[in-house]
């Protein structure tokens, strides 16, 4: 899956200038996380197409990536994340960064920044993960 | 007290003869001794002969930072390797250093100058005196040394670093006098207050240079230390510390002229202006025989007054300064150009991204940071591989200016841009 980075400035209403912009671009959030250290943050984010908030966030001045992230579901059971990071651990991928993506009554799904991504697909596959993918999101 | 009577108080017609026999002689030296001198003379003209006094200065042409730059390391001494016993360097306008060389004599001048500037702040041989000036490369440790050995004051020699240690010994030795940066004492005054240690030391003065001060910061040093403190001025390239210092009026500081014969001229024509306006300051060495240097632009804007002090000198005195005619900045007592930071970023691959050099003053230490614009290459959306680009510049940044930096990612276009020349600092000091 295609996420959408955007390096932030730890300043007043920037985040705010990013989700403005998306907005007027008609781009749909479905989901995003804020990572932050004292001077900058990071916010990721999942939409509904990406290129398109790339370039308009570049037009207007923010620094802005395509990265590719994995994002799988998990049924709503007891030790489901732990048997998806061992599967990683155990290929020797390490997660960069992850974060809950959306929640159902069902099922709940993870996006994941895997050290060697075409590995971790395989190695995910090769487990019986179920792969939450763009056209999950917009039925 | 006077340290020299017979020659910071000579009258102005004898130190116009003696300084006339002195560029004489120089003239000559560096004529004979240093190619590029004496192609550059030759280039406009003008030949030892055509120097017979100080009336004929204006003939010879100048010497900048620029021309150390070009003969790096050695190629403007006058004097062979053999009769160079020592080497001080300090930072350049781009990557290679300043080099500055001495003879045992070079040696001897710089401690009888730093003698005088110690005896106006009314030290003597029966104080005890930290140095607290870097000692190295940098002039202000070995020369600030230097100078209260030969006037034969107890000196300890502290360097920077540990200001524990430091107030700790000032008043278990009952330290008397200090020599340090003003922002340094200010640090040290404030960590006494704190510790109620002020009733236990027994310092008189202090002589503070290698950074620019206002008169405001020296009476608040003196207003919290009960002392009196003094400001040495000097520049490796002519010497180091104790070119200039002010004495207990503090109506400005007596320039050296024996040894230093100072200029006030317009940097825009380059022509030399009368006293009491404001110029950049350009010295002659006149007795200096490892490194030599005839008119040389010190940048340094200020002006100059020729009347008779009410301390007995009759040496010119140099007002405090106005600033510097380029865009050197001086932290922490180092001498630090934009222009190499900019080379430090350049060597982070393709062309410089915008960034802005922020400098303030924290608790009276000087700090610099570093802003730096995070352009698409360098972005990536892992906070560890920006934290590790954070590192990356500020390792090549401190590499290039001897000094710790925090370096901080900011947003594209965020830096402002200017119309006419970019502006790369931003000062916060207010130090004029
Ligand atoms: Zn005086």
């Amino acid at each position: 899956m295609k996420q959408l980075s955007v390096f932030l400035e730890n300043r007043e209403g920037r985040l705010e200038d990013v989700l403005n912009l998306l907005k007027e671009e008609n781009i749909n959030i479905i989901s995003l996380s804020l990572a932050d250290t004292s001077d900058y943050g990071m916010l990721r984010l999942l939409v509904s197409d990406p290129e398109k908030g790339k370039k308009a966030l570049r037009e207007n001045g923010f620094s802005a990536t395509i990265s590719d992230i994995v994002a799988v579901t998990l049924p709503h059971k007891v030790g489901g994340l732990q048997q998806v990071l061992h599967t990683l651990y155990h290929a020797g991928i390490n997660v960069e960064y992850m974060y809950a993506l959306c929640t159902t009554t069902d099922e709940a799904a993870i996006a994941i920044k895997p050290s060697d991504l075409e590995k971790a697909q395989k190695v995910l596959e090769d487990a019986g993960a179920h792969f939450f993918s763009e056209k999950d999101m917009f039925l | 007290m006077i340290w020299n009577e017979a020659k910071e108080c000579m009258s102005r017609d004898e130190l116009a003869d003696l300084q006339s026999k002195r560029l004489v002689k120089v003239v000559n030296r560096v004529y004979h001794n240093v190619e590029y001198y004496r192609k550059k003379m030759q280039a406009v003209g003008i030949e030892p002969g055509d120097i017979q006094g100080i009336e004929d200065l204006d003939k010879l042409p100048y010497t900048t930072k620029d021309d150390l730059r070009d003969t790096y390391p050695f190629g403007l001494f006058a004097a062979p390797q053999s009769e160079i016993v020592r080497i001080h360097a300090s930072s350049g306008t781009t990557g290679k250093a300043t080099v500055v060389g001495y003879t045992r004599k070079d040696i001897d001048t710089w401690a009888e100058c730093v003698a005088r500037a110690l005896t106006m702040a009314g030290v003597t041989r029966g104080d005890t005196i930290q140095v607290a000036y870097g000692y190295g490369l940098f002039t202000g440790g070995l020369g600030a040394h230097y100078g209260a050995e030969h006037l034969g004051a107890t000196v300890v020699p502290m360097s920077t670093g540990n200001t524990k240690k430091l107030t700790t010994m000032m008043i278990d030795f009952g330290v008397t006098a200090i020599a340090c940066t003003p922002s340094y004492l200010l640090h040290i005054a404030e960590t006494l207050e704190a510790n109620g240690d002020i009733p236990n030391i027994k310092l008189k003065a202090a002589i503070c240079g290698a950074e620019p001060w206002t008169e405001q910061m020296r009476l608040q040093i003196e207003d919290k230390l009960h002392i009196s403190a003094h400001d040495i001025y000097g520049l490796s390239e002519i010497m180091g510390p104790g070119v200039a210092c002010d004495c207990k009026y503090h109506k400005g500081l007596h320039v050296f002229e024996d040894h230093f014969l100072p200029e006030i001229i317009d940097p825009e024509t380059l022509k030399p202006i009368g006293a009491g306006q404001t110029g950049e300051l350009v010295f002659t060495t006149l007795t200096k025989e490892g490194l030599p240097l005839i008119r040389y632009r010190t940048k340094d804007l200020t002006s100059i007054s020729y009347d008779k002090c009410e301390c007995g000198r009759t040496l010119a005195r140099i007002s405090r300064f106005k600033g510097r005619s380029d865009d050197m900045l001086i932290i922490r007592g180092v001498n630090v150009f934009p222009s190499q930071v900019e080379a430090a970023l350049l060597e982070m691959g393709g062309t410089t991204p915008h960034y802005m050099m922020i400098v303030d003053r924290v608790n009276n230490l000087d700090t610099l940071e570093v802003q730096v614009e995070v352009e698409e290459r360098f972005f990536s959306d892992e906070i560890k591989e920006l934290e590790n680009l954070t590192k990356k510049i500020a390792h090549a940044i401190q590499q290039a200016i001897g000094l710790a930096v925090k370096v901080k990612l900011v947003e594209p276009k965020s830096i402002e841009r200017s119309m006419g020349k970019a502006v790369h600092v931003i000062d916060k000091r207010k130090l004029v």
